[in-house]
């Protein structure tokens, strides 16, 4: 099953190390990382998307948590969470096929950062399905370049 | 951060900080980007620097002095190679819960990253292998990474921490050398509350009618031994301790059933297949004790330690108790009820009288399990006791026996070879009247043999015991059960002569190899306070007993009595 950590760390070089070193010592494949700092500049967020069995993530939590540098950690897979993801995608366009292409962005309100005359540019945010959705519907036209930021997410506060 | 008036420099600083401590000896080995750091230290009336032969060596003497004083063990090493050299043993303290703060120099802050003269990234080499660890990268920054390094090291489940000083930072002024606010949260170093609910917990226990304590190392960091011996007595229950736990509670106790795991007693694996309820104290199922799955498969599984993350981490539990171990028994024990289990106890005693210790004593061949119950007698059980890794540290752990905790110190987690003469240094150290025995074998001690040296420069009376089969013993072991006897590169067709080794560092051996010269040597070795190297020739084909093989459990062990009826003893 597939598990979000959302851990808080104290904002200094090498914290990124021990945190991502402790997944490597359990041989622990890491599906996506993101860090970012949070309103206090001494803290940041790392989200960190991992798949496998309770009982390792559990674990992983519990070693995590004995790093002097983590404040704490949260698995919001067990909560409803907002999650994002931003994925740049550069695709092949002709004159044929360039408003099919638009009108599909326009679908998934996906922006269009970037165009020439043979490849679009399109920005697009959503949680992880989304994504997945709009890279299927792209994939027809012939990809030729993704950045993708990997998850963010955060607890819904609303009940 | 608060200031004082007047600015100082940061490896001034730092010897300052360690004085308030209260740290008075430390171990280590000059170099270039440590020097200004040495120089403040040379002029420290307080500290005593202890110089080593090599970095390895200083760590193991930290640890040694740790382990037998519960303090601190602080070593030193330069930048690089020097810093690199501490690396075996960070992982060993890590691995065995050792408080270690290790001081490493490093090049100067414009030069880190340039692969300057002697420069390793020890920051990033070490991540995995302590507690803590930082780069200073101002000396202002010194006091705060004292504190919490300091504090990391010894809180909760102790382990090894290390801070890497620039020469720059070393040289810089600072006055800040007060923290107002650290950065790390107290859970790192303050005791936490007892987790779990007591009351149920106790009542498992009381149920219990064949219930087994098992001990580990983490009972001694916890100095937890009165009230082990508490809890057993109360409740009538039999204790087996891990290779880490021994001391913790008194070897010649009669519920006292040795050790457990791949070379404990026949007894106390059987009394772990025959519990009905076993009660881990600051033990973590290692993998040389439990076989997931197959360990104690029968009984109630419950579990107390400091740390959470061993909680189900190799072995299920059914009932656990989170926090520090004294305080949690203190609280446990008035809810045990006690319970007469004099049929348990018994059974424990009749498995003891057909299931002993055995070896094979018929000839004039000097038997190690044999020398080491005479060393056991002639030192009355009270020495400090050092081992190596391998058979001789496994006869030692089942035949010498302790009644006190931090007078056994081995390699448990890591299995360092070369561990025991540099801890032994250090114990002597730190126990400076009593007797600390090294426990060696010919290949261990050659791992970190050049620490005789100190042993000579320091005048300090540790005696060592080498026994010697031309062999690494415990590797001769495996292959002649498991390998078919193919003794591939564990016979040693060259060792020096210990004895003579000894007498060019001006320390006084002797060497032996019939029986008939064990009571003699023996007051040789032990006759004074000063330092002695005995080496005893064994006989290559000797094994430990009882064994279970690694990755089997208790059901397939080993003794020596099943090796002498298939007629491979």
């Amino acid at each position: 099953m597939k598990h979000i950590l959302k851990i808080l760390v104290n904002n200094h070089p090498g914290v990124m190390s021990h945190v991502s070193g402790l997944f490597t010592r359990r041989s622990y494949n890491i599906d996506s990382i993101a860090v970012g700092v949070t309103q206090d500049p001494e803290i940041s967020n790392m989200v960190i998307v991992v798949k496998g069995d309770d009982s390792v993530v559990e674990q992983v939590k519990r070693q995590l948590l004995k790093l002097p540098d983590v404040i704490d950690v949260e698995d919001l897979a067990y909560h409803d969470c907002i999650s994002r993801e931003l994925v740049l995608v550069v695709v092949k366009v002709e004159d044929s096929n360039r408003t099919e292409v638009i009108s599909i962005c326009e679908v998934f309100q996906a922006k269009i950062a970037d165009l020439t005359k043979t490849t679009m540019t399109i920005e697009f945010s959503g949680n992880t399905r989304q994504v997945e959705h709009f890279m299927e519907m792209m994939q027809k036209f012939g990809i030729q370049e993704i950045a993708r930021t990997g998850q963010i997410a955060l607890k819904y506060r609303s009940n | 951060m608060p200031k004082t008036e007047a600015k100082i420099s940061g490896a001034r600083l730092m010897v300052e900080l360690l004085e308030e401590y209260g740290v008075d000896i430390v171990f280590g080995y000059p170099g270039g980007a440590i020097l200004p750091f040495y120089d403040e230290l040379y002029k420290s009336t307080k500290i005593k620097h202890i110089l080593v032969r090599h970095e390895q060596g200083a760590i193991h003497m930290a640890e040694g002095y740790a382990r037998s004083t519960g303090k601190l063990g602080v070593c030193i090493a330069t930048s690089g190679p020097g810093a690199t050299n501490l690396v075996t043993g960070l992982t060993d303290a890590k691995l065995d819960s050792v408080p270690i703060l290790a001081i490493t120099g490093q090049v100067a802050t414009n030069a880190i990253g340039t692969d300057a003269f002697q420069e390793a990234d020890i920051y990033g080499i070490t991540i995995p292998i302590t507690k803590y660890n930082a780069l200073i990268k101002s000396a202002d920054d010194i006091a705060r990474h004292f504190q919490e390094a300091t504090l990391v090291a010894l809180g909760g489940r102790p382990g090894p921490v290390l801070l890497d000083f620039p020469k720059d930072v070393q040289t810089e002024l600072t006055s800040v050398r007060k923290v107002d606010k650290l950065k790390i949260d107290p859970r790192h170093y303050q005791k936490p509350p007892i987790g779990g609910d007591l009351d149920s917990f106790a009542a498992a226990l009381n149920k219990a009618k064949r219930p087994l304590l098992y001990v580990g190392g983490g009972a001694i960091n916890a100095n937890a031994s009165k009230e082990i011996k508490e809890l057993a007595e109360k409740g009538n229950i039999p204790v087996t301790t891990t290779l880490m736990g021994i001391g913790a509670f008194p070897g010649t106790h009669q519920l006292a059933v040795g050790m457990l795991g791949m070379h404990g007693t026949a007894y106390a694996n059987k009394a772990v297949l025959e519990c009905d309820y076993i009660l881990n104290l600051g033990a973590r199922f290692d993998d040389r004790v439990a076989k997931p799955g197959e360990f104690a498969e029968g009984a109630v599984r419950a579990h107390i330690d400091i740390d959470t993350a061993e909680f189900n981490k190799r072995v299920s539990v059914d009932h656990l108790l989170h926090g520090d171990l004294k305080e949690v028994l203190k609280a446990l024990i008035p809810k045990v009820n006690k319970v007469d289990r004099s049929d348990w106890v018994g059974f424990l005693d009749t498995l003891k009288k057909n299931h002993p210790l055995e070896f094979d004593d018929s000839t004039d061949t000097i038997k190690p399990q044999g020398f080491l119950q005479k060393l056991y007698e002639k030192s009355k059980g009270k020495a400090i006791v050092s081992t190596d890794v391998g058979q001789h540290q496994m006869w030692a752990a089942q035949y010498y026996l302790f009644e006190e905790a931090n007078r056994w110190l081995t390699s448990g987690g890591l299995g360092t070879m070369g561990y025991g003469l540099p801890a032994a240094i250090g114990a002597k150290f730190g126990n400076p009247n009593k007797t600390v025995i090294c426990v060696s074998g010919d290949g261990s001690i050659q791992m970190n043999i050049q620490e005789l040296a100190t042993i000579a420069m320091y005048k300090k009376g540790v005696k060592v015991l080498i026994f010697n089969n031309n062999f690494l013993g415990m590797v001769r072991q495996w292959q002649e059960l498991f390998y078919e006897e193919r003794f591939s590169e564990s016979e040693w067709n060259y060792n020096p002569d210990f004895v003579k080794l000894g007498e060019a560092y001006s320390i006084k051996g002797l060497r032996i190899s019939n029986k008939s010269e064990i009571d003699k040597a023996l007051e040789f070795f032990l006759e004074d306070d000063d330092a002695r190297i005995l080496e005893v020739m064994i006989p290559a084909e000797e094994k430990v007993f009882p064994m279970i093989p690694a990755g089997k459990s208790q059901k397939d062990m080993i003794e020596f009595s099943d090796t002498v009826r298939a007629g491979k003893k």
